[in-house]
């Protein structure tokens, strides 16, 4: 093969997938076309929101449909990169940038008038949702799910079976999403499903604590914990060990910095929200009623 | 205010009842079965399916092993320890099975297509036995077959001479009568319980 095809043939999906591949073309489609109709107003969308919520779904698209999915697949260190893309870098860009506004303004105008969802879809759903978004079970969702497809059994059965893999992988895009819009969206933005920013902080800082603990078990165990990727070969030689240390420490110290940078967030929001006045009122965190010092 | 605590006590009802489906589901999909010494892997993994060369070099589909029980193997014959190794693990297997062998076919896909041709697939799998066929792949049906059974392999770099290893799957890919998947022989089993095993599928088709 030529140089350049065989270069190209990195960005190819290894395994082809329509529904990921038309979900990132639809979300890439409507954000694009939002951006146009929004691009007159005075509160535009700015480059770099664009940038961000674009940023999200590139990487997520790359670890789903191009040579690391299959890298992820017989590796295990980078089948946890993959992971900590797919369940919190991606979708904490994808959040930052609030891009509801952007991809509503891109649904067709008429499309989105003539669109009723009748009560029976849409009641099961809201509930389903309204469940997901509880304080309690979406936190244990999130860690949940790292530690239920890193059960060794379970994690076998995921990497030798195409629909159990695939299963995994959506699972993990999706409650990330899930998770880090319940984490770091404003209050405004939520509606119904909306938690206090105080809450928030509690359990961005709770859900670190298991990561944290389940990394270093991972990354300090001296035997393979994880037998597959011997048994359906590796991407390339590496001792299995160095293999379950990587992956160890990409589940230990990255998560807990996405922690660090949900809880700036939050508190970012909490000085901004005109509602968030409890903290105000208690004096010392307003700007605005700084008393001047040392003058 | 009533109202308030009544929707707040109803969502903590749905969460309690979507938590306890959630672990009954969870836990249902973890379970193994008993009865086998090797790792049953039924429903897991796609039926057998190909399209290759035989060490004859006649084409041969998965349709001419229908009705045989068949071990999938991948390796290559200039591999120094783990292919002879467990190619004469299933050797051995298949004295214990006894007449029973005559319906196992053990099916060796080459992952070095460019060094086994397919006479030295022959000359390398008759030393293991009549059961022994080598199946030589060009390089897009082992791209696809790498897919289907989620296996990899990897060329190391050449030495002086051109030489090179390649490292490989393990694992022994065991179909039943019907081409449907259903064990998975690992590099510690041994002969026995993989006779044993094999026994025990071919008295249940």
């Amino acid at each position: 093969m030529p140089p350049l095809v065989s270069d190209l043939r990195y960005l190819l999906p290894w395994q082809f997938s329509p529904t990921i591949f038309f979900t990132c073309v639809l979300a890439v489609t409507l954000y694009v076309r939002g951006l146009v109709a929004l691009r007159h107003r005075v509160n535009g969308v700015g480059f770099w929101r664009a940038f961000t919520f674009l940023l999200g779904v590139a990487l997520s698209y790359a670890m789903l449909q191009t040579y690391v999915d299959y890298l992820s697949a017989h590796m295990f260190w980078i089948h946890r990169f993959q992971h900590l893309i797919l369940h919190h870098v991606g979708p904490v860009l994808i959040v930052l940038a609030a891009p509801e506004r952007v991809l509503r303004a891109g649904i067709p105008p008429d499309l989105a008038r003539r669109i009723r969802i009748p009560a029976w879809i849409r009641r099961p759903i809201q509930l389903f949702f309204g469940f997901l978004q509880h304080p309690l079970i979406a936190p244990t969702l999130f860690v949940g799910l790292i530690f239920f497809w890193l059960t060794p059994s379970i994690h076998f059965t995921a990497m030798i079976d195409n629909r159990r893999y695939d299963l995994m992988n959506w699972s993990m895009l999706a409650d990330g999403l899930l998770f880090w819009w319940l984490m770091l969206a404003p209050r405004q933005a939520q509606g119904s499903a909306a938690i206090g920013y105080g809450t928030r902080l509690v359990i961005l800082s709770l859900v670190t604590v298991p990561q944290l603990l389940l990394g270093a078990y991972i990354t300090l165990h001296s035997t393979t914990l994880y037998d597959v990727y011997a048994i359906c070969g590796r991407a390339w030689a590496i001792s299995p060990l160095d293999d379950q240390q990587l992956g160890g420490l990409l589940t230990w110290i990255p998560a807990a910095m996405m922690s660090l940078v949900g809880i700036i967030t939050v508190l970012h929001h909490m000085l901004h929200d005109p509602e968030a006045t409890v903290i105000r009122s208690r004096g010392g965190f307003d700007p605005a009623v700084q008393p001047a010092r040392g003058a | 205010m009533s109202g308030l605590i009544c929707a707040t006590a109803h969502r903590w009802r749905l969460a309690a009842a979507g938590a306890l489906l959630l672990t009954a589901m969870l836990a249902g999909c973890a379970g193994s079965d008993p009865h086998y010494a090797l790792k049953n892997i039924t429903g897991l993994v796609s039926p057998l399916e190909f399209q290759l060369t035989d060490q004859d070099g006649q084409p041969v589909t998965a349709a001419n092993y229908r009705h045989d029980l068949v071990l999938l193997y991948f390796g290559y014959t200039q591999c120094p320890d783990e292919c002879p190794t467990t190619l004469t693990m299933l050797a051995n297997a298949l004295r214990t099975l006894g007449p029973g062998a005559s319906r196992v076919r053990v099916l060796f896909v080459t992952v070095d297509p460019h060094r086994d041709s397919t006479a030295v697939l022959k000359r390398y799998v008759d030393n293991f036995g009549p059961q022994f066929v080598g199946l030589r792949p060009d390089e897009e049906e082992l791209t696809e077959l790498s897919k289907r059974y989620r296996i990899a392999y990897h060329y190391e770099k050449p030495d002086k001479d051109g030489n090179y290893e390649v490292d490989h799957s393990s694992a022994v890919f065991v179909f039943d009568a019907d081409g449907r998947a259903r064990l998975l022989a690992l590099s510690d089993n041994t002969a026995q319980q993989v006779a044993s095993d094999l026994r025990r599928l071919l008295a249940s088709t």
